[in-house]
């Protein structure tokens, strides 16, 4: 018994490195700060000549805007508060909207898809449906909402909802589908009943495609947010957009851009978290990392 | 008992054509057959995962169908849950067969200790190796109690050395029970060491070629029952008749291909 559970680390060789493995370890760290070099390279060179053809007037700031006057605005606003009202309350409702968006469009696209994925009739019925709905372009809806839901917080979410539910319907649906007929069998001959059938075997082996699909419909509900504050509203990340244009001020439509950018990365920071206390059986892998 | 299927052009394809075979309690029974000759089938027909065409299948007296408490059965490939770790993998059973949670653990413990995975039981089957997870399947259709053990290739993706410790295992732990064993195999050498009859099927549509009872002593150590001279006078005998099947699928194999 002891056998199998001596650990990897616990072999006989001496923990010293030879040369030929220092030298390797030497050259794998120097490729690690060349990229990282190389990395803020590209961003300094971008940046740094964005800047300088808006000084030379080679690109009209007034058009262009320039980088330092857009680290300014967000200053600005952060400190002193967008000409709308206070910076927080913006990013708060904008994050509100998608939570919302994402929370709603996951429920309901996970039941329907799963729904679907067990139910042959189902499918045959309400798959052709689904797939013209999905062929929509959906930011149409938004004007549709706004005529209907108002200007509020309402109109925002039922689009970030139409948005988010797709993605996730059409995943929870192939990972029902797509589970392997051996561990179906096998637990229909453990003796599963239909209702275990579908929650202890269907539903954590298609959780894996649901969660997989959970990246890319947190970034539609928040793209509904935004652009529904974009058509019409009177607070949010979109709403600042849009009144940035209106101004014809250049540097604030960037400024709100980087915020919502920060949001968004962090946004997906905890859907990756999320992501991984969802699946804790699947191997350590950093998903989506480049 | 007869299966066919349809084939996309129409045609039946026939797996299982006019099988009739009887396997006793307690026996172990080895299915050996060329590639593509329905052994698969004939187990699915027995655990009523499929309904036969024809014809009819019964365990313990019962005609069959649909699947029955009294069947066990051991895929070719991983069929464990990767979601769930060793304990619950092995607990499923039980819960699913209205067992309390307590009731379903304390069994399954029990069943892991004597699979020799004690100390394993909160890895999750990626963290195990070849031989680990055929332990934990082992132990999974084994807690069960089956009267009937189908067994479809169990060890065929295993390595030589790891292959024969479970076929000990196997063995063992079979004796311990009264159950019938199934065992669906292409290896002759396994098919013998480990049965008391061995079945060589015809090439698809399958049926029983000739059955060969298997008097070596037990109980057997699979490695050492290899040397015995009886055991290589049977594997000659059975291999003739196993090689004319599997020297008609492979011509018919070819002809599919041009």
């Amino acid at each position: 018994m002891s056998d199998p559970k001596r650990s990897p680390s616990d072999t006989r060789i001496p923990e010293i490195l030879t040369a030929d493995e220092q030298a390797a370890e030497v050259r794998e760290h120097r490729r690690y700060w060349l990229e990282r070099l190389l990395q803020i390279g590209v961003f300094a060179a971008l940046v740094g000549g964005w800047e300088v053809s808006a000084r030379t007037g080679f690109a009209d700031p007034f058009f262009f805007g320039q980088p330092s006057g857009v680290a300014a605005t967000v200053w600005r606003w952060a400190m002193r508060g967008t000409p709308q009202g206070p910076l927080w309350q913006h990013v708060v409702v904008t994050l509100e909207e998608t939570v919302l968006a994402f929370c709603l469009g996951v429920l309901i696209g996970v039941i329907a898809g799963f729904a679907l994925g067990r139910n042959r009739t189902l499918a045959a019925v309400f798959g052709p449906y689904v797939r013209m709905g999905n062929a929509i372009p959906r930011v149409i809806l938004g004007s549709i909402f706004v005529i209907w839901l108002g200007l509020g917080m309402a109109s925002k979410v039922a689009l970030g909802v139409t948005l988010t539910f797709f993605v996730v319907f059409f995943n929870a649906f192939q990972g029902v589908r797509e589970v392997d007929p051996n561990l179906v069998n096998n637990a229909r001959i453990l003796g599963a009943n239909p209702h275990q059938l579908s929650f202890d075997v269907m539903l954590p082996a298609a959780l894996g495609w649901i969660t997989s699909s959970l990246h890319t419909s947190f970034g539609f509900a928040l793209v509904g947010a935004v652009v529904g504050e974009f058509l019409g509203a009177t607070h949010g990340l979109g709403y600042l957009v849009a009144a940035a244009q209106g101004a014809f001020n250049a540097n604030g439509v960037f400024a709100a851009m980087v915020i919502l950018s920060v949001v968004a990365l962090l946004a997906d920071a905890l859907v990756t978290w999320l992501e991984r206390r969802l699946t804790p059986w699947r191997p350590s892998t950093r998903a989506r990392d480049i | 008992m007869t299966k066919r299927f349809r084939t996309p052009r129409g045609t039946f394809y026939v797996a299982v054509h006019s099988l009739t075979c009887a396997i006793a309690r307690g026996e172990f029974c080895a299915i050996v057959g060329p590639t593509g000759s329905g052994k698969s089938t004939t187990l699915n027909l027995i655990a009523g995962l499929q309904a036969p065409s024809r014809g009819h299948v019964s365990v313990l007296g019962k005609p069959v169908t649909t699947r029955s408490d009294n069947v066990g059965y051991m895929f070719q490939t991983d069929a464990i849950f990767p979601w769930k770790n060793v304990l619950q993998n092995v607990a499923t059973g039980p819960l699913y067969r209205g067992a309390s949670r307590g009731e379903a653990a304390r069994r399954a413990r029990e069943w892991i200790g004597r699979v020799g995975l004690a100390g394993f039981e909160d890895r999750y089957p990626n963290q195990l190796s070849g031989g680990m997870r055929k332990r934990v399947a082992l132990a999974q259709t084994l807690i069960n109690g089956p009267a009937v053990l189908l067994m479809d290739e169990p060890f065929a993706a295993l390595d030589v050395q790891t292959r024969t410790l479970m076929e000990n295992e196997l063995l063992e732990l079979w004796s311990g029970t009264s159950a019938s064993v199934v065992f669906v195999t292409h290896d002759l050498e396994e098919a013998i060491a480990l049965a008391d009859r061995v079945l060589v099927f015809t090439a698809a549509p399958a049926t029983l070629k000739r059955s060969y009872p298997i008097d070596l002593p037990r109980p057997r150590n699979v490695t050492e029952v290899r040397f015995d001279p009886h055991f290589t006078q049977l594997y000659q005998r059975i291999w003739e008749d196993l090689r004319d099947e599997a020297v008609i699928a492979y011509e018919r194999s070819k002809e599919i291909t041009f």
